[in-house]
């Protein structure tokens, strides 16, 4: 998990430096295969020139551009599905399965691997990458001012900022260092996970959440169906607290990617923390 | 009577000792005063709320396992019947699957444990056709392994069908049982079907004593063997199925300690059964311990340390028996 992560941050890192040289001509069919490319290469593309997006990519709960992704057709994000829409160009996330990239790869599709965000940081860099990549420099310099003007219109962190908490299915968080960690911090909260050195995402126990005592748990998303994994949100600790305010949950769709979709996180976020210093 | 004494003294000093193995490190005295006292603190919600239920549950758990064990064991007369080996648990797994899955339980919360009872009845009824009024070892082990098997792939099919992204990892849970972040719901949920179940096996201490001496001498020193069958299958079903539903299946318990209280209760088999109880109470009780002593951070689930402490001893049982199944 480490040396992934330390990838992913090499990825990011690399793809803030200098923007590859953009290829002569700009690709024409382009298929998506990772949530998070779908949704930077549905912002960014011209009309017609993404041709497939990933089956995620349709679902209002993961993707925050499922209605702009309704015209285009999905893909299973496999070799011989992508390979059958004869792409000219295929983007793909760090995560997605290394077989299949090299299997595109070796049947002479180029293929662009896109590392998922770990802050607001690298978001105008993912922009950056995806407009060379298409050919759509100038949109992609538009919606990074666009970014960093909304970004810092939502940046007023009190001194004193209410301790927080991301709590996840199967008891799961994130720290600083990551994407929804930053998303906390930038909307004015303290994320307590910190405060026990955890600073990616990791297990926080049920115990440790509750001797940590934060203002707010933020729980993460009821998905459909059953699962045993999600009983812990509705442990009944998490309501014995007296001082502690269990504060709905988080909208996946405007967390998951590095897209400027996050301002909605951040804004919600905000609003939160607005409300949670009003009543203390 | 001093065996009695000294498995309740052992229950316990665990069951003390369970209750102060977590996370915070509260000394054990702040933690016990919280524990009492409800003063609305973090470390009396962890107390009351997080590890109560958690040493209550292996207590009944344990108890459970090990007396369905002792009795199943008692009947067949044969000291590898165990309602994990021979696939009591993972039925059970699969109606809590079931009921969770097709919603039921939202609807009604009770359905958990009832699937989970109606299943384990099923596997009981089938084990007891498949191995027969005698059965030998073979056929028990045998008859075991195909509805482990069955009801395993149908656990994995059900939660792979599920809508729910998390619901595939539910498999090692079903599987290998844990009391992670269990709660008082699941304690209540339980114990009324625990409490059924210990009743019907306890009584049938004087009929397990009589069916040593074989069915025959049993039925003219007039037992009803019929009846006694029939406590015997919702007796198991009930503990085992109520287990299930709450902590997943736990493995071994019944096969390891009615094996190592055997000789101290001189093989009589009603004292085995109230001892196997409060044994396997113990054996939860520790095994629950270690899992959150040795890797505290990666929820270790239960069923592995009984698997690494039961499966030994399971070979050795199948080698001492071997000239049977010869």
């Amino acid at each position: 998990m480490l040396v992934l992560t330390g990838m992913a941050v090499a990825a990011v890192v690399a793809a803030a430096g200098p923007a590859p040289v953009p290829p002569v001509l700009p690709p024409v069919r382009v298929v998506s295969i990772n949530l998070c490319t779908d949704q930077l290469a549905l912002g960014l593309a011209a009309p017609g020139q993404l041709i497939s997006v990933s089956r995620l990519a349709h679902d209002p709960d993961s993707s925050a551009m499922a209605d702009a992704a309704r015209h285009l057709p999905t893909n299973g994000s496999g070799a011989e599905e992508v390979y059958l829409l004869a792409p000219d160009l295929v983007l793909a996330g760090t995560y997605t399965s290394p077989d299949t990239v090299q299997m595109l790869r070796n049947l002479g599709i180029p293929v662009e691997i896109f590392a998922p965000a770990q802050s607001l940081q690298d978001i105008p860099a993912l922009l950056a990458r995806m407009g060379a990549v298409l050919g759509r420099e100038p949109a992609a310099l538009a919606q990074i001012s666009a970014f960093r003007a909304a970004l810092a219109q939502l940046d007023d962190a009190p001194a004193n900022r209410p301790r927080a908490a991301l709590y996840y299915v199967n008891s799961y968080t994130s720290g600083d260092r990551t994407l929804a960690g930053d998303i906390l911090s930038t909307a004015g909260f303290a994320n307590v996970a910190t405060e026990i050195g955890l600073h990616r995402g990791a297990t926080l126990a049920l115990e440790q959440l509750v001797m940590l005592q934060p203002d707010v748990i933020i729980t993460g998303r009821d998905y459909p169906g059953q699962a045993r994994a999600e009983d812990n949100l509705n442990h009944p600790a998490l309501r014995a607290l007296p001082g502690t305010r269990l504060a709905g949950t988080l909208t996946d769709r405007d967390w998951i990617c590095g897209t400027p979709k996050v301002l909605n996180a951040v804004r919600i976020m905000r609003a939160l923390r607005l409300s949670v210093e009003v009543t203390q | 009577m001093r065996l009695a004494g000294g498995l309740i003294v052992l229950v316990a000093g665990l069951f003390i000792l369970s209750l102060l193995s977590g996370y915070s490190s509260a000394g054990a005295f702040d933690s016990l005063t919280a524990l009492v006292r409800d003063d609305a603190s973090p470390l009396s919600v962890v107390m009351r709320e997080i590890r109560l239920p958690r040493a209550l549950l292996a207590v009944m758990i344990g108890a459970s396992l090990g007396l369905s064990g002792a009795a199943m064991q008692g009947y067949l007369r044969n000291p590898l019947a165990e309602p994990g080996l021979i696939g009591i648990s993972g039925a059970a797994g699969l109606g809590a699957v079931l009921a969770i899955q097709s919603g039921l339980v939202l609807i009604f919360p009770l359905a958990l444990p009832l699937a989970a009872l109606g299943m384990a009845v099923l596997a009981v009824l089938l084990i007891l056709a498949l191995a027969g009024r005698r059965g030998t070892s073979i056929t028990l082990i045998l008859a075991g392994i195909a509805i482990s098997a069955l009801a395993g792939a149908l656990t994995s099919l059900v939660l792979n069908l599920s809508p729910n992204p998390f619901a595939a990892a539910d498999i090692i849970f079903w599987m290998m049982g844990s009391l992670a972040d269990r709660s008082f719901a699941h304690v209540w949920l339980a114990l009324p079907f625990m409490v059924l179940g210990w009743g019907m096996l306890i009584s049938l201490g004087r009929g397990l004593d009589a069916l040593t001496l074989g069915e025959d001498a049993a039925e003219a020193m007039g037992l009803r063997l019929s009846r006694l069958r029939l406590m015997l299958i919702l007796g198991v079903a009930a503990c085992v199925g109520a287990a299930t539903a709450v902590a997943g299946a736990i493995g071994f318990v019944g096969l390891v300690v009615p094996h190592l209280l055997r000789g101290m209760v001189g093989a009589r088999a009603s004292a085995l059964l109230w001892a196997s109880a409060l044994g396997g109470a113990a054996m939860v009780l520790a095994a629950d311990i270690a899992v959150r002593e040795l890797l505290p951070a990666r929820d270790l689930k239960l069923g592995v340390l009984m698997a690494l402490v039961g499966a030994p001893l399971f070979l050795h049982l199948i080698y001492r028996t071997r000239k049977e199944m010869a």
